[in-house]
């Protein structure tokens, strides 16, 4: 990306004053380096969120923006109901509420050797992953509503996990707000027999030793030492949040020009908050955010299930669990006074400070743990919100590293089995079935996400806690 | 020479089984998914081709058997919306019926679809699908004739 498109803040705040219909100013948080390697895709989409009716503030990219759909991947923008603010499906994205949680095993490296192959092999054997995958819950109607309308916490009632589960789970497990009824038939379909299964592309399953602590009092609060292995689970709202993200974004798209809303990208479709379109949204968006919820506790328990069969008394707790893709309704000051705003985050991760009633009552004083994972073979990290964050980007930060190829890229460089085998060598297991999709998930095709995380810590987005090296990675 | 050739990453001539010359389809990059076009003689032929281009991104097409039939019935506005859904149209019955398809045959009546889709269910050890695709979008979407007079179909889609 060409520097001179912007006005340097810092070393990692760059702006791009309003020009053409931008209402508000738009922001790219990164180091030169990553702004340099950005496509310029970025600019022209996080510059057209800046049109969108409403916006507040500014449209906001963090430093793993890449090229998405209307929003750029790793982008944030909040809007205002009352100033004709909108919502955008495509603002949400596909996988709805994708995203990553992360458990303490109570096991260190030493201990998880011997038995690291066996666990490997069981996951992958138990966790349903890839294409036509399917679960071993199918639900009728009646319980498909009930798991729309309860999330996690309908995950809990069946028996899948605790309530301690739901005290570390954005929204308490559940989101409200949700309505079944504007969840179609299709969609509802597509997922009666995906819940509990990890979907393909980047969503995987990963052992991780933690290797590295740098903020020692957030650390502690998070219960993470150096030598420890925790378990990591990324993925989404399968089937059911894709085929609202298709249906909604299409009525959008129709319904746009009637708003009065001038689409600057087909991809940026949306509707006003107050609208009937709107509101449908919001409620079938809120469903598939507890679709994705459910999902992540269902294979929390199928984690457990493999861990207490090869490690008899084992007990994993929840760390946290955050979403990615998402419009949330939130309090935020803005210009000295509070206002309640939509805040739409996709591909990045909510990443509250200190203080915000939204947190557990024991991590309130802290901060909210903000995971950013990274691809097979290089790092992850755990994070805590900041109050700076909340100022400079309505409490978000990066998600992951972020592409910086294409999947057709990745596979004319590496063949999945020459990296199954490479990886092995550096001690980390990889088990997928699909080799073809290995080698789109190549970690050479992602940015350094180390580089990503660190521009997050330097931007006051969020603060570096600890780093986790992956151990074995189970890839849908 | 192909009217995309610096543009696309790979082109992979395909015999079709109806036997329409000139239709071929072809994949383009974008930077977190994969972009399908599909090329052709007529407007419904090329919407065959992006149809082939998209089973092309989970797994080989020739390796598809087509075993079972789905039928597909859309109708939008303009072409640019209809390949969208005739796109997603086909994403749904994959994903309800955990199938890939291998053989179209369409019919377009003004901006109305209709097309039979042949295929099986997955088999993964026979398959080895790389990734399953979320959905159809609206980026990169383009509808319209080539320099020499084909007619081309591509959008982006996500997986």
């Amino acid at each position: 990306m060409d520097l001179s498109q912007f006005e340097r803040v810092s070393d990692y705040e760059w702006r791009i004053a309003p020009f053409g219909r931008m209402r508000v100013p738009a922001v790219i948080y990164a180091d030169q380096a990553l702004l340099l390697e950005m496509d310029q895709k970025v600019y022209e989409q996080i510059t057209n969120v800046a049109m969108l009716p409403g916006i507040v503030k500014a449209a906001y990219a963090m430093p793993d923006a890449h090229w998405g759909y209307g929003f750029p991947i790793g982008g944030v923008a909040a809007f205002d109901p009352d100033e004709g603010g909108v919502i955008s499906a495509g603002g949400v994205g596909f996988d709805i509420s994708c995203g990553v949680r992360t458990l303490h095993t109570g096991l260190n490296a030493v201990d998880l050797a011997p038995i690291k192959l066996k666990l490997a092999d069981r996951l992958f054997a138990k966790i349903p992953a890839g294409v036509g995958s399917t679960g071993r819950l199918r639900l009728d109607a009646a319980e498909m509503d009930a798991m729309l309308r309860g999330g996690a916490k309908w995950a809990v009632k069946r028996g899948y996990g605790t309530e301690a589960d739901l005290d570390r789970t954005e929204e308490h497990g559940r989101m409200p707000g949700a309505d079944p009824d504007k969840v179609s038939e299709h969609a509802k379909r597509r997922q009666r027999d995906e819940v509990g299964t990890l979907g393909s592309g980047n969503h995987y399953l990963e052992l991780q030793e933690i290797v590295e602590v740098y903020d020692v009092k957030a650390a502690e609060r998070f219960r993470l030492v150096p030598g420890e292995v925790v378990v990591s689970i990324h993925c989404g709202s399968r089937g059911l949040g894709h085929q609202i993200g298709t249906e909604f974004l299409k009525q959008m798209v129709i319904a746009a020009p009637g708003y009065g809303i001038q689409l600057p990208d087909r991809e940026l479709a949306c509707a006003p908050l107050a609208s009937p379109l709107g509101q449908d949204y919001l409620g079938a968006m809120r469903a598939a955010v507890n679709c994705a919820l459910a999902n992540r506790q269902v294979i929390t328990h199928l984690t457990r299930e493999v861990f207490a069969e090869i490690l008899p008394g084992s007990h994993l707790t929840l760390i946290y669990d955050v979403s990615h893709n998402t419009c949330k309704q939130e309090q935020h000051v803005v210009d000295g006074k509070p206002r309640t705003l939509f805040v739409h985050r996709k591909g990045a991760t909510r990443a509250f400070g200190p203080g915000h009633p939204a947190l557990p009552q024991d991590l309130r004083d802290v901060g909210q743990p903000v995971l950013i994972g990274g691809s097979m073979g290089t790092a992850s990290y755990i994070l805590v919100g900041t109050e700076q964050g909340m100022e400079r980007s309505f409490g978000s930060a990066c998600h992951g590293a972020g592409r910086a190829m294409s999947r057709h890229q990745a596979t004319r460089q590496w063949h999945g089995s020459d990296l199954v085998r490479d990886l092995a060598s550096q001690g980390i297991l990889i088990r997928s079935p699909s080799l073809r999709g290995v080698a789109e998930e190549a970690p050479g095709a992602y940015k350094d996400v180390s580089a990503v995380v660190e521009a997050a810590d330097r931007a006051g987005l969020a603060r570096k806690v600890a780093k986790l090296k992956p151990l074995a990675c189970i890839k849908g | 020479m192909r009217p995309f050739a610096s543009f696309a990453v790979s082109v992979f001539l395909i015999e079709k089984w109806n036997d329409v010359a000139n239709a071929y389809w072809e994949h383009f990059p974008h930077q977190a998914d994969i972009g399908v076009r599909g090329v052709g003689p007529t407007l419904a032929a090329a919407f065959e081709q992006a149809a082939l281009a998209m089973t092309a991104v989970v797994c080989d097409p020739a390796l598809v058997v087509p075993d079972e039939s789905v039928e597909i019935v859309c109708e939008e506005p303009d072409e640019e919306l209809l390949l969208v859904d005739w796109l997603n149209g086909l994403i749904l019955e994959m994903a309800i019926r955990r199938m890939l398809f291998s053989h179209f045959a369409l019919t377009l009546d003004g901006h109305r679809l209709r097309a039979t889709a042949w295929g099986e269910r997955v088999d993964v050890a026979r398959h080895q699908p790389a990734v399953e695709i979320k959905g159809a979008t609206y980026t990169e979407l383009k509808v319209g004739r080539t320099d020499n007079g084909l007619w081309f179909a591509q959008c982006v889609v996500d997986v």
